[in-house]
């Protein structure tokens, strides 16, 4: 039996390829090596009676049109707006965010007056940088080495984005995607407790610290998504993230595809230059024709593909492409809500995200330690607790806590993790929250603990790089994943790709698998007349 | 200092709400720079001839107050903004309006002179970090002073008489002069200013005084019918009055996400402020460069024909060219007239205009083109406003 389109990995955005191929007709079939799907969307059952959001846990970058193209509100996707947050301070104090903007400015006004008003100025900017990006998400970036005729209709697009801007618009954009978050910051504000609180999103998932240059794209990374057009704005998927590649599979049904968990492949087959199936680890054959890799770029090229079948010119770019890991979580089964004695009692604030971070110059330091190749003593915790919001994933009164930690190294001071490394790793981020909530080991009832190690042997996140690739400047757009294939295809006819690695990047969002889907599409001649173009901002 | 729990109550109480809640009989109800406002008490109609016609008050402590002090103020916001600030005498008050280094607005506000040194901007948006690095080289202490200062607004024909029956001498009070009389163991700074284009008064005391002002304008005041009025009678006199208001009438463009949207002194003609003699301040250049090259836009004042307010419309040239758009509009009941506030651009000025407006009749909209004419603002100006003594009604 043969396919027309065979995927490999049942990540998000596998699946959203998926549900595009086959809703253009295509018979598709996806293969994953795990016995679930979701990849880095996943939502398990560790401990009975509690789901977990065992990798990403918030919801705000995944396309709505893509929601909507492939109908997953009506295979059961419901994505939660949440309030609240707070950074807890080492005085015993705290910053809360709010959605209301009175609320909030008061209580940046508690910390800074001038703060208080700077915000706005500084949100107007980072919309303006949205309203920027926003449109490239979903669509494929132009090669400016080759002169196709899609290549220049898409370079002309991005000339008459930029033609839109001031000479001053230019000059800001161009420094922000280049510049550090804390030299951005310090441009607006005062406060260190504001600005680190503002930092945390340039840099989650990144090995780069607040001060490195580079990392203020990537809050822009984290800010250009919305929830229901709130810009910006977070959400949970409802029973967790696996909620989103559940209601992927769903929808992949419905349109006749086909998924085969617990099915890793070994090998693309390759013959005469094109691919035509896979080899799975079993030995089984699948025939296709084509293969779309879910898997990071490493992963795909420098594991499941002979080096015969590929330009060496290729396998060096590949190589060199950076997916540092630099992340580590937590996700804990709790017997009651945790109580933090600082925030005041029936605050929206337990409701948001919770950071223990009070400065950028401590986040900094702790990736300091991940430079020395060992994990930040004194980490970056994003801890947030879904159960407050969402009832579905434990069993009342108890709740699920998700711990996203900076800084974790792939390898300890250049070996590899060891059990011992990574219960350390667990006590030291324990330790932390316990120090803002006395009495929190206690009621901890199951740890699930994850680093980098743990990252790539089951998601096969290369190094453990939670956006299958860094997501600095020279990785992005036209380079995403390298120079010459940002258009999801490869060396090898037939082979796609249409991961996290490709354009425009990682975090769960959907946009690589649909743009993969649309050239795919294309290349068949079948149109994409089941897609829709990305919505405006504002 | 805001204390932990503010968050319970985004929507803060102003010192008056104890009053204007307990007349607020529909209780109608918005927000407002972080306050809950009235929008109406009880007949918006009543209310506006409360403004036109007796004595009304309005609520004004949303309003975004700076308080700037030092040997260097005057300089100081002659820098900042487009009037001279310098001229101004004290116990005076001037409109003005400052823009950025583009010379693009960021807000229009009433400046006041307490002493040589001492001066208040009430304005409508914040903008202490524009105001604190403004200041550098200045020897001048900028602090916002909202929520130190309860403000009222006693607008209408008969506000002199409420005034002196409450036992304040404001005969010789000029327009946009102030003076300062005891109150209740206090002070009360009474300005002769107003959004109302009438006769009228504001008066600008300590928060814990505001309840006793309150009480003693309308104890003395019911002769003459004393009236709260909401925001939304306020906004049609300010529309016959043809008074501007940011994020209404333009973007400020600290705010402003799409770059074209920000509106030139020139534009929204406010460009009489000007003071070119008084040296440099931010814009100048920018603002040479615009009055020699001209200007894309201009906020003219429509008189549309019909009686359907054109809310929201769209202007088109007599060719059905899109020209502008409407940023207030309303019947007048003060001049029977159809008007409006809009940006047309400046080079529409010339030839004939005509509003799109949907009509809601009876759940169903009508579409109706317009004939729109442009006409000379205030809509709405009788000489009591400027009348010193005033009248006494
Ligand atoms: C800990 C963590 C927290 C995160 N938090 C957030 C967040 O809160 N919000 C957010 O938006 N993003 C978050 N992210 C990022 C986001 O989850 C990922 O970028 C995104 O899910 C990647 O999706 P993908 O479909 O591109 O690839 P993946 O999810 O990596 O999918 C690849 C799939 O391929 C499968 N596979 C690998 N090898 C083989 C093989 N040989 N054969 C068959 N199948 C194979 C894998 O098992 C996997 O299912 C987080 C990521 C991590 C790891």
């Amino acid at each position: 039996m043969s396919y027309d389109a065979l995927i490999i990995g049942a990540g998000h955005n596998g699946l959203v390829a998926a549900c595009y191929l086959a809703r253009a007709g295509m018979k598709v079939c996806v293969v994953e090596k795990n016995d679930w799907i979701g990849g880095a969307a996943v939502s398990r059952e560790l401990f009975p009676g509690f789901t977990y959001s065992n990798c990403s846990y918030v919801s705000s970058l995944f396309r709505p049109e893509i929601m909507r193209d492939l109908e997953l509100p009506r295979h059961g996707l419901q994505i939660l707006p949440y309030e609240g947050g707070a950074v807890l301070t080492r005085n015993g104090g705290y910053l809360a965010m709010f959605r209301d903007h009175d609320a909030n400015r008061r209580e940046f006004a508690r910390h800074s007056p001038r703060d208080a008003e700077a915000y706005d100025r500084y949100s107007r900017d980072i919309l303006r940088f949205c309203r920027f990006i926003r449109p490239m998400l979903m669509r494929t970036p132009p090669d400016p080495s080759r002169f196709r005729p899609r290549d220049l209709s898409e370079l002309a697009f991005l000339g008459r984005q930029i033609g839109a801007l001031s000479e001053g618009q230019i000059a800001a954009m161009v420094r922000f995607w280049t510049m550090s978050i804390a030299d951005f910051l310090d441009e607006y504000f005062e406060n260190p407790v504001i600005k680190a609180y503002l930092a945390v999103s340039a840099i989650i998932g990144t090995a780069l610290g607040p001060m490195s240059p580079g990392s203020a794209y990537v809050l822009l990374h984290h800010y250009m998504g919305d929830v229901d057009g709130n810009v910006g704005a977070w959400g949970f998927a409802r029973g967790g993230m696996g909620a989103i590649t559940q209601a992927l599979s769903k929808s992949l049904a419905a349109a006749g595809g086909e998924i085969r968990a617990g099915q890793g492949v070994d090998q693309v087959l390759v013959e005469g230059g094109r691919a035509v199936g896979v080899v799975l680890a079993n030995g089984d054959e699948i025939r296709a024709r084509r293969v779309i890799s879910n898997m990071d770029v490493k992963r795909t090229f420098l594991g499941h593909v002979a080096e015969k079948d590929l330009p060496g010119d290729f396998v060096k770019r590949v190589r060199a492409f950076k997916t540092r890991g630099s992340s580590g979580k937590l996700n804990i089964a709790l017997d009651a809500a945790p109580v933090f004695p600082a925030l005041p009692e029936g605050s929206p604030m337990l409701k948001g995200d919770l950071h223990f971070t009070d400065s950028m110059e401590r986040m900094e330091r702790a990736y300091d330690d991940w430079k020395d190749g060992q994990f930040s003593r004194d980490p970056f915790q994003d801890a947030m607790i879904p159960t407050m919001i969402d009832p579905t994933m434990t069993p009342p009164g108890k709740h699920f806590m998700s711990c996203f930690v900076q800084y974790a190294p792939p390898k300890i001071a250049g070996r590899d993790w060891t059990d011992a490394d990574r219960d350390a790793f667990r006590d030291t981020c324990l330790n932390q929250i316990e120090a803002y909530a006395p009495g929190f080991k206690n009621k901890v009832l199951h740890v699930e603990v994850r680093t980098p190690r743990e990252l790539e042997a089951e998601v096969g996140l290369t190094e453990g790089n939670i956006f299958q690739g860094e997501l600095t400047f020279d990785q992005l757009l036209f380079n995403r994943p390298v120079p010459g294939y940002a258009d999801y295809r490869s060396p090898i006819r037939d082979l796609w790709i249409c991961g996290s690695s490709t354009h425009p990047g990682g975090g769960v969002m959907g946009a690589p698998g649909r743009n993969a889907a649309a050239e795919i599409l294309r290349d068949a001649k079948l149109g994409t007349r089941g897609m829709r173009d990305a919505y405006p901002v504002l | 200092m805001t204390d932990l729990t503010h968050w319970r109550r985004p929507l803060r109480q102003t010192p008056f709400h104890p009053r204007t809640a307990a007349l607020n009989r529909l209780n109608l109800w918005g927000p407002w720079g972080g306050y809950t406002t009235a929008l109406a008490f009880d007949d918006v109609a009543m209310e506006h001839t409360a403004i036109r016609n007796a004595a009304s008050v309005y609520d004004l402590c949303p309003m975004v107050k700076y308080r700037i002090r030092g040997v260097q103020a005057a300089e100081y916001l002659n820098r900042l903004t487009l009037r001279n600030a310098g001229n101004l005498p004290v116990g005076s008050v001037h409109y003005t309006a400052w823009t950025d280094d583009a010379g693009k607005l960021l807000d229009d506000g009433t400046l006041f002179r307490h002493g040589p040194e001492d001066f208040l901007i009430c304005c409508q948006e914040r903008h202490l970090p524009w105001l604190l690095d403004s200041a550098a080289g200045f020897d001048v202490a900028i602090t916002e002073v909202t929520e130190d200062i309860a403000a009222l607004s006693l607008q209408g024909p008969c506000s002199a008489s409420v005034l002196r029956a409450a036992g304040f001498a404001i005969d010789g009070l000029k327009p946009f002069r102030m003076a300062n009389f005891r109150f209740a163991g206090g002070t009360l700074t009474i300005s002769r200013t107003g959004f109302t284009g009438d006769l009228g008064y504001e008066l600008w005391t300590s928060p814990d005084l505001a309840l006793p002002l309150w009480d003693h304008l309308f104890e003395v005041g019911a002769p003459w019918g004393i009236r709260a009025i909401g925001t939304e009678a306020l906004d049609l006199a300010r529309i016959e009055a043809g008074f501007i208001i940011a994020n209404m009438d333009f973007v400020p463009a600290s705010q402003a996400v799409r770059e074209d949207r920000a509106r030139s002194p020139f534009e929204m003609g406010l460009d009489w402020m000007i003071d070119w003699q008084k040296g440099h301040f931010t814009g100048r250049r920018a603002l040479l460069a615009e009055r020699e090259a001209g200007s894309k836009w201009a906020l003219v004042g429509l008189d549309i024909e019909g009686n359907t307010p054109a809310t929201g419309a769209l202007i088109y040239t007599g060719k059905g060219r899109e020209a502008g758009f409407v940023t207030a509009a309303c019947w007048s009941p003060a001049t029977k007239r159809n008007l409006a506030l809009a940006q047309v651009g400046r080079r529409y000025l010339t030839g004939p205009l005509q509003v799109e407006v949907y009509a809601l009749r009876e759940l169903q909209y009508a579409r109706l083109m317009l004939a729109a004419e442009v006409v000379p603002r205030p809509f709405f100006a009788p000489d009591r406003r400027r009348a010193t003594p005033p009248g006494d009604f």
